[in-house]
């Protein structure tokens, strides 16, 4: 018994930390992995939300919108760096998901932006939004809040 | 945009924003290389005089900086990626650098002078290293530093009617002439980061 509550306990310690980050979810064909977003300075208004999609379906689906409550609005953008001007672009449109293949929101390129912020990001908290996809459904997810210059690899975290 | 044609308003906005690319496109292709790539153009080409406001209501004059080496940034707070991530490197590498930088000022000019004002400025810079000085000014004071700079920017209009940011991502080092002496691209690690500090520091 004391033996295998030190397994339990040990357990805990060396898988905790990767149940934390390697969260998913699943809808219809669709998955959804490590949901994340960077803490936020105070007052800021605008955060980025990253998550990696996978569908699994033989069709194509379509990331259409992203809702929460601690954002009064929130819109899918595209960054690129274009030499050493960093641009920004609605996706009025939403995110097309190949069959079979993987997007991956990340910073520096697709990801969500959650504007009118009713409160900071701060690191080690969560929130939940709801994701929208053309034709799995809804499906509310939990997002990690991640150090301000976190690029969301997870060996990063597990330092 | 008219609800009842939600097709309609999705394109007017994608045509907006292609406008808008475009017009960026241009206004960048036309601009010559060497604007482009600051580590190749003439290192007189680059900075020149400012005035703006500190947060605390206190004008920053560039001649005051005379002996002091200092980095400039264009950004602004609605910014997701860029702006924080930078700030947070800069404010490591100041961290790191203790006394020796105890100096040197790290301006945080705002290319969107209309929603940062100067107290927004100050509670978003309020969590990083107290050497990270916000600076703000009127849209004309703005563009001319900017120009000055070599730094672009421009608005990009979003579905909701609002507007996000195309801008220049580069840290300017200036050294303690006011000279431009290296810039810090948006990819540099931390290492880099120090190293460029460092010999910001230890220059003429």
């Amino acid at each position: 018994m004391r033996f295998l509550r030190l397994t339990l306990l040990v357990s805990f310690f060396l898988l905790g930390p990767i149940g934390a980050y390697a969260h998913e979810f699943k809808v219809g064909d669709i998955e959804i992995t490590h949901p994340w977003a960077r803490a936020t300075p105070p007052g800021a208004t605008v955060g980025g939300g990253y998550l990696t999609i996978t569908n699994h379906g033989s069709q194509p689906d379509r990331l259409t919108a992203v809702s929460t409550p601690i954002a009064g609005m929130t819109q899918l953008h595209r960054m690129t760096m274009e030499g050493d001007i960093a641009k920004m672009e609605e996706l009025p449109d939403g995110i097309e998901i190949p069959p079979g293949a993987s997007v991956e929101l990340k910073p520096q390129s697709l990801h969500i932006m959650f504007m009118a912020l009713k409160k900071p990001f701060k690191e080690k908290e969560s929130f939940e939004a709801e994701l929208t996809f053309e034709k799995a459904g809804k499906v509310t997810v939990e997002f990690e809040i991640e150090p301000m210059d976190a690029d969301g690899s997870m060996d990063m975290n597990m330092e | 945009m008219p609800s009842s044609h939600p097709a309609l308003g999705r394109m007017v906005a994608a045509a907006a924003t292609a406008v808008a690319v475009s017009a960026a496109a241009v206004i960048y292709l036309t601009h010559p290389a060497s604007d482009r790539v600051p580590g190749i153009s003439t290192h007189a080409e680059i900075g020149g005089p400012f005035r703006l406001t500190a947060p605390d209501g206190a004008v920053v004059d560039s001649q005051d900086l005379k002996g002091k080496p200092y980095a400039v940034f264009f950004g602004f707070t609605h910014c997701p990626d860029v702006c924080p991530t930078t700030l947070s490197q800069v404010s490591r590498t100041l961290h790191e650098l203790g006394p020796e930088a105890k100096d040197l000022r790290v301006y945080f000019i705002t290319v969107d002078p209309e929603r940062d004002r100067p107290d927004v400025l100050r509670d978003y810079l309020s969590n990083f290293d107290s050497r990270i000085v916000g600076l703000w000014g009127t849209p004309d004071q703005i563009a001319v530093v900017a120009k000055e700079f070599k730094a672009f920017y421009e608005k990009v209009p979003t579905s909701d009617g609002g507007y996000t940011m195309n801008h220049t991502a580069i840290l300017y080092l200036m050294d303690r002439n006011g000279e431009y002496s290296a810039p810090v691209g948006y990819a540099e690690d931390e290492a880099s980061y120090l190293a460029k500090f460092r010999a910001l520091l230890e220059g003429s």
